[in-house]
């Protein structure tokens, strides 16, 4: 499998990761290695064959609807890159 | 005395013989001299581990202590620590300090163990080497040319450099196994659920393991005994009755303990591609175990080829999800610069992340992505359950899957970092471990021509981690590998 150039970019757009289009030839070479590494699976016949998203056939536990966390804001608030006002900070999304 | 396994430690604690403290000191002086060359640690607070150590000492005076009062340990850098960076082996988490505790690091801590330090590791975990860490990659203390595995490399190097005897790994795809197979020590992956996930910074939810290094596998019974256990805050924690792990190695043992027990040779794992010297090590081993009086039988695991292959989708994806968290909002980095909001997220985590984490989160969003699902993902799911019925057909016949941990000994650093598909293979014994769910341990059985340990893999069905155990430890009574030390390499270039 081959990835494009206009590939490559739009997926690292959905991932929102930067890559310069130097980047993106080391990423394109070795991306299509690895998914001609990943394609060997798709020969397999799993025609009937339930999908396992789990290493255990668990069911999720439910809990009682009560309030269990405490009031840990400032704690948490204190490694972010940038607070104010109990408010994290980022660019402006309307204008 | 202070580079014994913790089941030789604890007495002497207990008996007053040695006081943890000395003991902590001790292994600092150790840490001091040798972990520039190693780059094991990441972090490490003598005056903290002291305070603890303290604590310990009265705690085993006050005749209230668990067998693992006083022992010093490191945790992997991927669990949350309390008050300590956490740093993921990433810039994205450079000057991240925790604000809570894993459940491991919790659990540990209340048996009263004496933390002195993070452990160095791939980024996020994701690697076979431990070269992928923004803070430089860990040496093997074999040979420091060479690689100690990873992804839990900094673990696996500082307890076989004898700089702590125990130390916390994380698995998703072979990163306990691997380190402990290459830098001679044992590293028990846990049955997934076993250990709760709290406070584990996820890389693949549904593979993600902790589990501990130790000496011994006796040492990893003991460390098990109190990381094991129901937690409502992981959803997949397993609520089970309380076992004691260590029960069955308590057992006399007569002159075949291990008869009963049989064996699988699954023919998958002594093909092509085994270095020689692995094959060697491993067939002696065997041999070992049939004196020791158990069985063996041949047989196979279907599809087990296609388990990289498999695990290289469904924990990519797993990555992309999780790792979208990283957002340079809430935690972590954030660009200096940037023009708007999605600029910032994409400037952010081009910067805070490495050339590995970014292919792994890529490969992630693209078998995700409109009109890829099912031909990647939602097929990578049904080989999983292939591989997976494979295994519980081969344990209708055995009771444990013998075979090499990794197809090498350790590598050289830098060997297979350009080629991120010969670094995936080392993990073609690890992986299939994580996508069916089930425990196993590597320990040391041999070297090779270098000098460079081999590891052994016992795989076991879900839950059978004392079966495991027991027959890594009545090996370990009949053989000497685990007592190999490596040479103190800084000292030696230091004289």
């Amino acid at each position: 499998m081959a990835l494009s150039s206009a590939e490559i970019q739009r997926i690292a757009h959905l991932a929102r990761i930067e890559i310069t289009p130097a980047e993106a030839v080391d990423v394109r070479a070795k991306l299509d290695s690895i998914f001609d590494l990943i394609g060997r699976m798709r020969a397999v016949d799993t025609a009937g064959i339930v999908p396992m998203s789990h290493a255990q056939d668990v069911t999720l536990p439910l809990r009682e609807d009560i309030v269990t966390e405490t009031d840990r804001r400032e704690l948490y608030q204190s490694v972010s890159p940038a607070v104010q006002n109990g408010l994290y900070l980022v660019p402006k999304v309307i204008e | 005395m202070f580079t014994a396994p913790i089941a030789e430690l604890a007495p002497a604690l207990a008996s007053k013989r040695l006081s943890s403290v000395e003991l902590t000191t001790a292994l600092f002086d150790r840490i001091d001299a040798l972990n520039p060359r190693l780059n094991a640690f990441l972090a490490r607070d003598r005056k903290r581990a002291l305070g603890a150590a303290r604590a310990a000492d009265a705690r085993l005076a006050a005749g209230n202590a668990s067998p693992l009062t006083g022992i010093p340990i490191a945790h992997k850098d991927v669990l949350m620590t309390a008050g300590w960076k956490t740093t993921c082996g990433s810039r994205m988490l450079e000057n991240f300090v925790a604000p809570y505790s894993a459940f491991v690091v919790e659990r540990l801590a209340d048996a009263g163990m004496v933390l002195v330090g993070k452990t160095n590791m791939d980024e996020f975990a994701m690697g076979s080497s431990s070269e992928t860490s923004y803070f430089g990659p860990v040496k093997n203390p074999w040979n420091v040319d060479y690689v100690p595995g990873g992804s839990s490399g900094g673990s696996s190097a500082a307890v076989a450099a004898r700089l702590v005897p125990a130390a916390t790994g994380t698995d998703t795809g072979g990163s306990i196994r691997q380190p402990a197979a290459l830098s001679g020590v044992c590293g028990l992956k846990p049955t997934y659920g076993v250990c709760s996930r709290y406070g584990l910074i996820a890389f693949a939810s549904s593979l993600d393991t902790p589990g501990p290094f130790a000496q011994t596998a006796e040492d990893c019974a003991l460390l098990l005994n109190a990381m094991a256990g129901h937690d409502p805050r992981d959803s997949t924690s397993v609520d089970r009755p309380r076992e004691d792990y260590a029960r069955l190695l308590r057992a006399p043992g007569g002159a075949k303990p291990l008869a009963g027990v049989r064996i699988g040779l699954p023919k998958e794992y002594f093909g092509d591609g085994i270095d020689a010297d692995v094959a060697a090590a491993v067939d002696a081993a065997l041999g070992e175990f049939r004196k020791l009086g158990a069985t063996t039988v041949e047989v196979t695991l279907p599809n087990l080829d296609l388990s990289v292959p498999v695990y290289y989708v469904i924990a990519s994806a797993e990555a992309s999800s999780n790792l979208a968290r990283f957002d340079g909002v809430r935690y972590g980095h954030r660009a200096a610069k940037y023009d708007d909001l999605t600029d910032m997220y994409k400037k952010t985590r081009a910067e805070g992340f490495g050339a590995e984490v970014k292919r792994r989160i890529l490969i992630g969003t693209y078998v995700l992505s409109h009109g890829y699902y099912d031909a990647y993902y939602l097929k990578a799911q049904q080989v999983r359950r292939l591989i997976a019925e494979g295994f519980q057909r081969a344990y209708q016949q055995c009771d444990l899957i013998l075979g090499p941990t990794a197809p090498t000994a350790a590598f050289k650093l830098g060997a297979k970092t350009s080629d991120p598909v010969q670094m995936y293979l080392n993990d073609i014994f690890t992986v299939a471990g994580n996508l069916t769910g089930a425990p196993a341990i590597s320990i040391p059985c041999g070297f090779d021509r270098n000098g460079l340990p081999i590891g052994l893999q016992l795989q076991g069905n879900h839950f059978r981690e004392s079966v495991i155990l027991n027959a890594a430890h009545r090996y370990q009574q009949a053989t000497d590998w685990q007592r190999r030390e490596p040479a103190d390499i800084a000292l030696e270039t230091a004289r």
